[in-house]
């Protein structure tokens, strides 16, 4: 027993931590103004001195972590938009991009360099200010997504007291980018798409947001750190499986998201074979590449978004120990959600509007109420989280899968099988 | 005196807001003006910030760009999906405008003027414990649980009545 415990006490296990020294944003604030004051100001001139402001050590560490930022997360499309490739060839049993670099790794770099040196046409008879912008808007908001997430437990850029509610903020101006993008490309498709699109972004939003409710009424905080600290306890503390609600709550939540960043089978904005590419129709270039690379760090922040709420975030599955916990375990984690991302996609077909519409005011919208209101009645119930109601809740969640399966199993088995025509 | 970057900072988000809502009201394309109002509110969220109401903040963001901005559009863009979209004034309307815009300055001068708190304000650099609490305190469990409760009927009402006007007759 005492061998397995030093095993995972092991320098081998805490890896996250002697790989990824915790980068704390606040430290670097005090030591970039203290850098400020006792080393630069000294050696400047004296008019100049009495009036330098300290601050600037500030702005400029800002600056720096948004650098870090904007040079780190379109890596992240880069290798995403390969797995797409890879994942959909494997599911079509066939192999995917294999000419540029070993197994076509390579491929996304070449792609990525060709739309550098593409023409960026702007269409003559549209709007061009707004044409122009628009990506600008869509980028910068997905990237300002990024700043409040906790990759791990100093790997943050700011633990804002209102963490989750200023991603929802930021999250819903990328709408406002989409419409500008489809009106100001004066092209049909463009139009349908972006209408689209922010008709299912706004409707979408409703439960997402109730979903993230019934956390933060567990959790009684908005900040992400606070929420990933309440789930320190092991597998069984995250937030999912605290509650009935919030397993239900989950999945609510999971696939509104894939509904906000517009993937199959919500993907209507941008289907292909209707409106050719929706509201990007008219962009090319490296303009086209932004949509691109949002689109991708969108679907990463989602998934990361989805693990510190209900996942644990940075924490691991067993308490004390760093297995699936720290900033790998946090990235293997979100991976494994964009992964199913990725698999729903390459299953399902897309929806029709009025069954996207109806799922979401019809079932979704209500479902997130109800749990709303389940939370609530159970922390009257069990106002601190104890092994007992974990037990319970767990039991709770292993029946009603047991029972929505073999419910599931009858109403499939009653209706005829379909005919290959 | 010393030197700090906030004055800059703030006056950057005044100007910014003031800027932009001129162009809302003289500019004649009205999807720019919706667009340019999309600044102006992002500006007044920033002097909120500077207020530290950052919960307040993120709540004009989410409610006035991400919603009611976004159901304008929505409105022009399906009343009409062409790019000439000019908005025609009249001298009549231009003067009830400006009378209406004269009155309400009047009212917001007052205001600002018999309002003693903000005199005794002053910024010495500490940071103000988050708001978040302290509203929902005030909202669910305190003075304005009643407001609070009659304004989501009243929300609720407007839904009805939309769905009721937007629905199709069903004949049969």
């Amino acid at each position: 027993m005492s061998d397995f415990r030093a095993l995972f006490a092991s320098p081998v296990f805490n890896m996250s931590e002697h790989f990824f020294p915790n980068i704390n944003l606040q430290d670097k604030l005090n030591w970039a103004e203290e850098f400020i004051q006792n080393v630069v100001i000294p050696r400047l001139p004296e008019a100049v001195a009495s009036h330098f402001p300290v601050e600037i050590g500030t702005v400029l560490v800002m600056f720096a972590c948004a650098g870090v930022f904007v040079g780190v997360v379109p890596l992240l499309p880069l290798v995403l938009v390969l797995a797409e490739r890879k994942v959909s060839a494997r599911f079509q049993n066939r192999t995917g991009p294999m000419r540029v670099g070993p197994w076509g790794v390579l491929q996304t770099l070449a792609d990525g360099v060709k739309l550098i040196f593409k023409e960026d046409f702007i269409p003559p008879q549209g709007d061009k200010l707004l044409f122009l912008l628009a990506p600008y808007i869509i980028f910068a908001c997905s990237f300002a997504v990024f700043a409040a997430i906790p990759f791990s437990e100093g790997i943050l850029v700011s633990d804002f007291n209102i963490g989750i509610f200023y991603i929802m903020a930021i999250s819903s101006v990328i709408v406002m980018g989409v419409i500008m993008a489809g009106w100001s490309s004066n092209s049909k498709w463009s139009l349908l798409g972006s209408l689209r699109s922010a008709a299912q972004i706004v409707s979408y939003e409703i439960p997402l947001g109730l979903s993230i409710l019934t956390i933060v009424m567990l959790v009684e905080s908005l900040s992400m750190q606070e929420i990933v600290a309440n789930q320190s306890n092991g597998v069984f503390s995250w937030l999912i499986f605290r509650t009935p609600f919030t397993f239900i709550a989950f999945f609510i939540f999971f696939i509104s998201s894939i509904a906000e960043v517009n993937r199959t089978p919500f993907d209507l904005p941008e289907a292909e074979s209707e409106i050719v590419a929706g509201f990007h129709t008219e962009y090319s270039g490296m303009r086209f590449a932004l949509f691109f690379i949002a689109e991708y760090a969108n679907m990463f922040a989602v998934s990361a978004i989805a693990v510190t709420l209900f996942l644990g975030g940075w924490e691991g599955v067993l308490p004390g120990y760093d297995i699936l916990g720290g900033f790998p375990g946090f990235v293997i984690k979100s991976m494994a959600l964009v992964f199913l991302m990725m698999w729903l996609r390459w299953t399902l077909p897309r929806l029709r509007v009025d069954q996207l519409m109806n799922l979401c005011w019809k079932y979704f919208i209500p479902i997130a109420f109800f749990n709303i209101l389940g939370t609530g009645i159970w922390g009257l119930i069990f106002p601190e989280d104890t092994l007992i109601s974990t037990a319970i809740s767990c039991a709770i969640i292993y029946i009603g899968l047991i029972t929505a399966y073999k419910v599931a199993g009858r109403t499939l088995a009653q209706k005829p099988a379909p005919q290959p025509s | 005196m010393e030197f700090t970057l906030k004055p800059f900072i703030f006056y950057g988000f005044a100007l910014m807001t003031i800027a932009s809502a001129l162009v809302v009201v003289t500019v004649r394309n009205i999807v720019h003006a919706a667009f340019s109002l999309m600044v102006t509110l992002f500006g007044v969220a920033g002097l909120y910030v500077f207020l530290q109401a950052d919960f307040l903040a993120a709540t004009q963001v989410i409610v006035y760009v991400g919603g009611i901005l976004v159901l304008i559009l929505f409105g022009v863009m399906m009343t009409s999906g062409r790019l000439e979209m000019r908005i025609h004034i009249e001298r009549g309307q231009l003067l009830l405008g400006g009378v209406v815009a004269l009155a309400l300055l009047m009212l917001l001068l007052t205001v600002i003027a018999n309002t003693p708190a903000w005199k005794n304000l002053t910024d010495d650099g500490t940071e103000l414990p988050p708001t978040t609490e302290r509203i929902g305190e005030l909202i669910l469990n305190g003075p304005f649980l009643l407001p609070f409760e009659v304004v989501s009927v009243l929300l609720l009402v407007a839904l009805i009545g939309a769905a009721l006007i937007s629905r199709k007759e069903v004949r049969d």
